[in-house]
């Protein structure tokens, strides 16, 4: 009898235990999907490891300088504890010095980090073209201004605006290579809700297929075309009479027109007067 | 109530304070500690940095908190070196004291859960939901299992010791929901319920104290039995009369 009462007792305590480590096992799967919004401090391991390696000790955030980092909270949509930040809020101001990775008592934060230009706490990305105001043909040129990889992590790309026909749009461009997630073009985005965010690099990036090669680059390796070029066969593209497409490449059927304002253009060079005003558009 | 209340010869004979010298030194020591780390948020004197999982005090000397060390061991990742020295001097620490004076001399929960056995026996609130005292043991047993199986510090998620350390000094937010629910627990569901059986923190310096050399000894002096009443109730009394 007390041999039964053993395993019956015995089996009572498993239950029960596991009954509470099936919740936090499921608790814990929760707690791995991190906020887009919420941004690890630099030099941060991936979140599968990172929330095995911090043992949640704040010491990060204390050494901030300027107050970016802060503790989940238990409310927290981020696991309680862990350290992150907001960058609309207050972005990092990646210090040369790391302080935070310094601090950290474990490899949560990687202390092989020592570069903060190459730390990757996240991507900025572009995200919303409608209400970005250089995409609507206005220099605000803020988020490109504060970058701290400025000309690297964000360039400013001219092209022509169609709206208008004789402006130029000057398009942010973020770099993924150089672009550090600082957050600073989030935080410093004019917009009521910023255009351009930092997210996770598994968010933010596309992925080509493993088997693509991109012609151009093979071509500059290899140092000539990788095909015989003088082999290629054009043949001329179909068109209704008198018909052109600018900018349609088509050398073999003679109607090509290139694109209007297009550099290198002989059809026609963008206006640089107004209507009525210098020379004639 | 018809019972005397527990201690009251030891009061009647020696007077209050010496009577309860031990509690008022641990309150001291609880409050103490929780009032330096506090110096550091609240009066910019930074004494010590951190939490009681990991703080560095006058930037020379590492404590870590070897359980939640040990779970994120079982995940696969081990401290850096202030880390690992701040494991062995608190393993050191405990391992001469007795593990389980970190239960009553630092922890927080103690002054949450001392309150609501206080005012348990104040109401005279009888009949306690049974539970093995072993069952710390086996929540140690799930969580370090768990760390290894979900790759995540798993007590770390929930653990009220910590919420309400960290929150006192980082900011509390809903910890204060969790903590309350202890006080509740322990007031109205099980007498001595969270730190008695089940708090794995807990569990796990005690087995830390199994091997140290330094015991609660209790000269049988009168037969009030206060202690059989008392004794196993209380962390840091867990040594009478053997292991706890």
């Amino acid at each position: 009898m007390a041999r039964r009462q053993f395993f019956f007792d015995s089996a009572k305590m498993a239950c029960g235990v596991g009954l509470l480590g099936l919740g936090l096992g499921l608790y814990a799967k929760q707690s791995k999907a991190l906020p887009a919004l919420a941004l690890r401090p630099p030099g941060a391991l991936p979140e599968d490891d990172f929330l095995g390696a911090c043992i949640r000790c704040g010491l990060c955030v204390r050494d901030c300088p300027y107050n970016t980092l802060k503790l989940a909270k238990p409310e927290t949509p981020v696991a309680t504890g862990t350290p992150y930040f907001t960058a609309r809020n207050i972005p990092c101001e990646m210090c040369e010095d790391i302080p935070c990775i310094k601090a950290c008592p474990t490899g949560a934060l990687d202390h092989g980090l020592t570069d903060i230009n190459r730390s990757k706490m996240g991507v900025a990305v572009l995200i919303d073209h409608e209400t970005c105001l250089n995409f609507l043909g206005l220099r605000c040129d803020v988020c490109y201004r504060v970058c701290p990889v400025i000309d690297k992590a964000i360039t400013l790309e001219m092209v022509p605006n169609p709206r208008t026909g004789r402006h130029a749009m000057f398009l942010p461009t973020v770099h993924s290579a150089d672009c550090t997630g600082c957050g600073k073009c989030e935080k410093s985005c004019v917009l009521d809700e910023a255009a351009i965010r930092v997210l996770p690099p598994g968010l933010a990036k596309g992925e080509l297929g493993k088997h693509y090669r991109l012609g151009w680059e093979e071509q500059e390796k290899a140092g000539h075309s990788l095909i015989d070029e003088s082999k290629m066969l054009d043949l001329p593209d179909r068109m209704p009479d008198g018909a052109s497409l600018p900018g349609h490449y088509d050398p073999a059927s003679g109607q090509t027109a290139p694109l209007r304002g297009m550099p290198g253009s002989e059809a026609g060079v963008m206006p640089s007067h107004p209507p009525g005003l210098g020379d004639k558009p | 109530m018809s019972a005397k209340r527990i201690g009251a010869e030891a009061v009647a004979e020696k007077g209050w304070l010496r009577a309860h010298r031990w509690l008022i030194l641990r309150r001291i020591s609880q409050l103490g500690i929780l009032g330096l780390f506090l110096l550091g948020p609240l009066a910019g004197i930074w004494v010590v940095k951190g939490n009681l999982n990991y703080s560095f005090t006058l930037d020379l000397l590492p404590l870590t908190d070897p359980y939640v060390a040990l779970q994120s061991a079982m995940t696969g990742h081990l401290p850096e070196k202030l880390g690992l020295i701040g494991v062995g001097i608190v393993l050191a620490f405990y391992l001469v004291v007795g593990g389980r004076v970190y239960c009553s001399w630092v922890c927080p929960v103690n002054l949450v859960t001392d309150a609501a056995g206080w005012l348990r026996d104040r109401l005279g609130i009888k009949g306690s939901t049974h539970l093995s005292r072993k069952t710390r043991y086996w929540i140690l047993g799930m969580t370090l299992l768990g760390s290894a199986l979900s790759g995540v510090v798993l007590w770390e998620l929930i653990n009220p010791v910590s919420m309400l350390h960290r929150g006192l000094i980082f900011g509390l937010g809903a910890a204060w929901t969790v903590v309350l629910a202890v006080f509740l627990f322990d007031l109205f569901v099980m007498s001595r319920g969270w730190c008695g059986h089940l708090c794995p923190v807990g569990a796990f310096y005690s087995l830390l104290g199994r091997w140290s050399p330094l015991r609660v000894s209790a000269p049988a002096r009168t037969a009030c039995n206060d202690c059989m009443r008392t004794a196993f109730q209380q962390p840091g009394f867990d040594g009478v009369g053997g292991a706890g």
